[in-house]
């Protein structure tokens, strides 16, 4: 069984992503936990969801909008990165948490290298499906690449200067915004 | 000026970690060359025609003694001895060897500086103006928000990967010193009639393959709203921006193919969902920020110095020198001074190791320790008391500082070009060159007045020929150099008239050798024709570019007739 990250550890996966090359008939799509395009689900979501646990991939060209008003009956979401260099994904893993909702596993597939997983995990990325090529722990070991971070985004919405103990200038002669306040 | 805290300070020594393991993986044969690219790219590491290229990042053009020193050492320690500075207000080394690029980096996190994002398609170093703070004409200063916008957009996670890199620029003067009109964003700080601070944003402007000025999409945005507003513009671009053919993948064709009016409609159905987010600046950051850019400690002085005066009327070169080269202040007995990177014979925007240092220990002496890059490739010093002018201007000379042709012909932007840039067409340093020694006379070049020269090796447009007043485009035919002429292109600044316009070809290629004959034709008919006190730039909008065709492509038979 493949390995994945998923929710920072490594763990072993069975979750099987189906690329039909065209319109493939549901009864066709092989067994056991699959995650599907977005254009299969809508097609066909009440037979796909009577097979049991169903996840849902969504390419750059999809809008997230469209998967939001199913998003309580998926098991799982995907974004899928074509190239590493396609950064699509990351608005669209963005809008799903934090505009549509969505709390179940995230997971990136597709291009998925350790250089990236930092930033995946910062817009709402909970699971990585890294490259088999590429080293998993590498790429956990990169989730902890910055302890910080100055702009708000899913994992953390409030920005650098909003922080009560960002320190002031000299000039102003007071240690902190929070200092300030109190003073 | 800005000065780490925590924060910065620890992002940049992690950035440095980060790009070492990655250097190290990428040498073990772990990441390979494409995989490596981006990574190394968004460190400001080109591999070039001999060599890596390290582009390193000035934000808004602004340095400090400390770190122009540094970046000395730098050129003397990993390079040869000295750097380049762009027309995006950074420097290039264009010898570092790509094992030493961990360390180099170190050493400018040692100074509070780095190269992230100085190249790569994401967020580039937030452009401004060079005279910010001190010019006469500001309306706000722009380092605040140039500041609050560098710290937005560094690492951004959601922006890392755009469909093509993306230049933001801020000026906050009634003249438009940055080229605003030019960049991805344009942002002009400014303030409505009730003095509420605000912004004017302009999207898809730029030069490259397809020159465009900015659309106005916002008159003004309460100043809150900047990093939301453009995060809105962003999100826009990330989604629907185009990444199957990279020549159309800049955000401006975005904004042609859908129409502004579309594009608005977007990005303001977007800006509702994040308006008044966790993301609204606020009016403690902004006083924050701002506390880091005090008025220096000036002395109280009289705008007149009798000496200085003497001076003048005795000095013809000094004169001259102070007339192109001295800008006013907004304090009385202070003034900015240009020192020009475009002596003739060295190619423009150059300064060795020992001219950085010069240029630091000066601004210790006759300043406050403060250094500005201008997006035409000089340096300037930002607070020059009136009375050390002369003493300046003898070292300067003496440090090959103080050619005094700032705005005038020979002050030519130009690209590192073929000679270095493994994209360029043609090379951009010899044809300077050759046009600054036709253009020999300093009495003559004063003459002519206020001309600016833009060269580009390629389309990419470091060399902004499309805002050249006379641009120059190295093309490839057939293997061979040549180079194409426009004619009315302008910056956004007072040399145009605060007109951005983009320039026209005025027809067929020519090689390189033609290229001074080319220059002198343009600048003979504008001296023929020209009006009492007309600029060039005003006569070719008078002119129209006919008379200068005609000069410029007369066959042998007209040509004669011409002479005679």
């Amino acid at each position: 069984m493949p390995e994945i990250i998923r929710k920072g550890a490594v763990v072993q996966d069975d979750w099987l992503v189906v690329r039909p090359a065209a319109e493939q008939p549901v009864n066709e799509l092989p067994p056991g936990r699959i995650i599907v395009p977005l254009a299969t689900w809508l097609a066909h979501a009440e037979a796909l969801l009577a097979r049991g646990s169903v996840g849902v991939w969504l390419a750059g060209t999809d809008d997230p909008a469209q998967i939001a008003p199913w998003l309580e009956r998926l098991s799982l979401v995907a974004v899928d990165f074509p190239k590493f260099t396609d950064g699509r994904g990351f608005s669209i893993a963005y809008l799903l948490r934090s505009r549509f909702g969505w709390r179940g596993e995230l997971r990136a597939i597709g291009d998925v290298l350790p250089d990236q997983v930092f930033y995946m995990q910062r817009v709402g990325f909970d699971a990585f499906a890294v490259r088999s090529d590429r080293s998993v722990a590498t790429a956990l070991r990169a989730l902890k690449t910055f302890s910080d971070a100055y702009q708000g985004s899913w994992d953390n919405a409030v920005p650098a200067f909003r922080r009560a103990d960002r320190p002031w200038p000299e000039s102003l002669g007071q240690g902190s915004l929070k200092a300030r306040q109190q003073a | 000026m800005y000065r780490y805290d925590t924060i910065d300070r620890t992002l940049v020594n992690e950035r440095v970690e980060q790009y070492r393991d990655q250097l190290a993986r990428h040498l073990s044969g772990e990441l390979s060359e494409d995989e490596f690219r981006p990574l190394r790219l968004q460190n400001g590491l080109y591999i070039q025609r001999h060599a890596p290229m390290l582009r390193v990042a000035i934000p808004y053009g602004l340095l400090s003694a400390t770190q122009l020193r540094m970046l000395a050492h730098i050129a003397r320690k990993y390079d040869r001895g000295f750097g380049h500075f762009t027309t995006r207000q950074n420097i290039q080394y264009n010898w570092p060897k790509l094992e030493d690029s961990a360390d180099i980096l170190a050493d400018l996190a040692s100074v509070e500086m780095h190269a992230i994002q100085t190249s790569g398609n994401c967020v580039r170093n937030i452009t401004s103006d060079e005279f910010a703070g001190i010019a006469p004409d500001e309306i706000v200063d722009p380092r605040p928000l140039s500041e609050i916008l560098r710290q937005w957009s560094t690492f951004h996670p959601e922006f890392a990967f755009l469909p093509r890199k993306f230049k933001i620029a801020v000026n906050g003067a009634v003249e438009d010193r940055a080229a605003t009109a030019f960049h991805d964003i344009g942002l002009y700080v400014l303030r409505d009639i009730e003095g509420e601070l605000g912004v004017r944003v302009l999207v898809g402007g730029g030069m490259g393959r397809t020159p465009i000025i900015g659309h106005v999409i916002r008159d003004f945005l309460p100043w809150k709203h900047a990093l939301t507003y453009v995060e809105a513009i962003l999100r826009v671009y990330n989604r629907y921006g185009r990444r199957d053919n990279m020549y159309k993948a800049r955000i401006k064709i975005l904004v042609k193919a859908l129409g502004p009016e579309e594009f608005t409609r977007q990005v303001e159905e977007e800006w509702v969902e994040v308006k008044d987010g966790p993301g609204t600046l606020t009016r403690e950051e902004l006083d924050r920020v701002s506390a880091y850019f005090p008025p220096p400690d000036y002395e109280r002085l009289s705008d007149v110095d009798a000496d200085h005066e003497r001076l003048l009327v005795d000095n013809a070169a000094f004169s001259r020198w102070v007339g192109r080269s001295v800008r006013p202040h907004r304090v009385a007995g202070y003034r900015s001074v240009v020192l020009s990177l475009k002596k003739t014979g060295v190619p423009p925007g150059d300064a060795t190791a020992e001219q950085m240092e010069t240029v630091a220990d000066w601004s210790e002496r006759f300043g406050f320790g403060e250094i500005r890059v201008s997006h035409e490739q000089n340096l300037i010093l930002s607070d020059v008391r009136v009375r050390d002018l002369h003493t300046l201007w003898l070292e300067a000379k003496a440090a090959g500082l103080a050619t005094p042709n700032i705005g005038l012909i020979t002050d030519i932007i130009a690209c590192p070009g073929g000679d270095f840039c493994s994209l360029a067409n043609a090379k951009s340093i010899p044809i300077a060159e050759a046009i600054q020694r036709r253009f020999d006379d300093l009495d003559y070049i004063h003459d002519i007045g206020e001309l600016n020269i833009n060269i580009s090796g390629c389309m990419n447009s470091c060399g902004h020929h499309h805002a050249g007043h006379i641009g120059i485009l190295g093309v490839d035919k057939d293997g061979e150099e040549w180079y194409q002429v426009s004619l009315g292109g302008a910056d956004g600044s007072a040399a145009g008239h605060g007109r951005s316009a983009i320039g026209k070809v005025i027809g067929p290629s020519f090689k390189a050798d033609d290229m001074p004959d080319v220059i002198s034709k343009l600048v003979d008919t504008f001296v023929e024709l020209r009006d009492e006190g007309e600029r060039f730039i005003d006569a070719v909008d008078r002119l129209g570019s006919a008379p200068f065709k005609a000069r410029v492509y007369a066959t042998k038979h007209e040509k004669e007739a011409l002479d005679a």
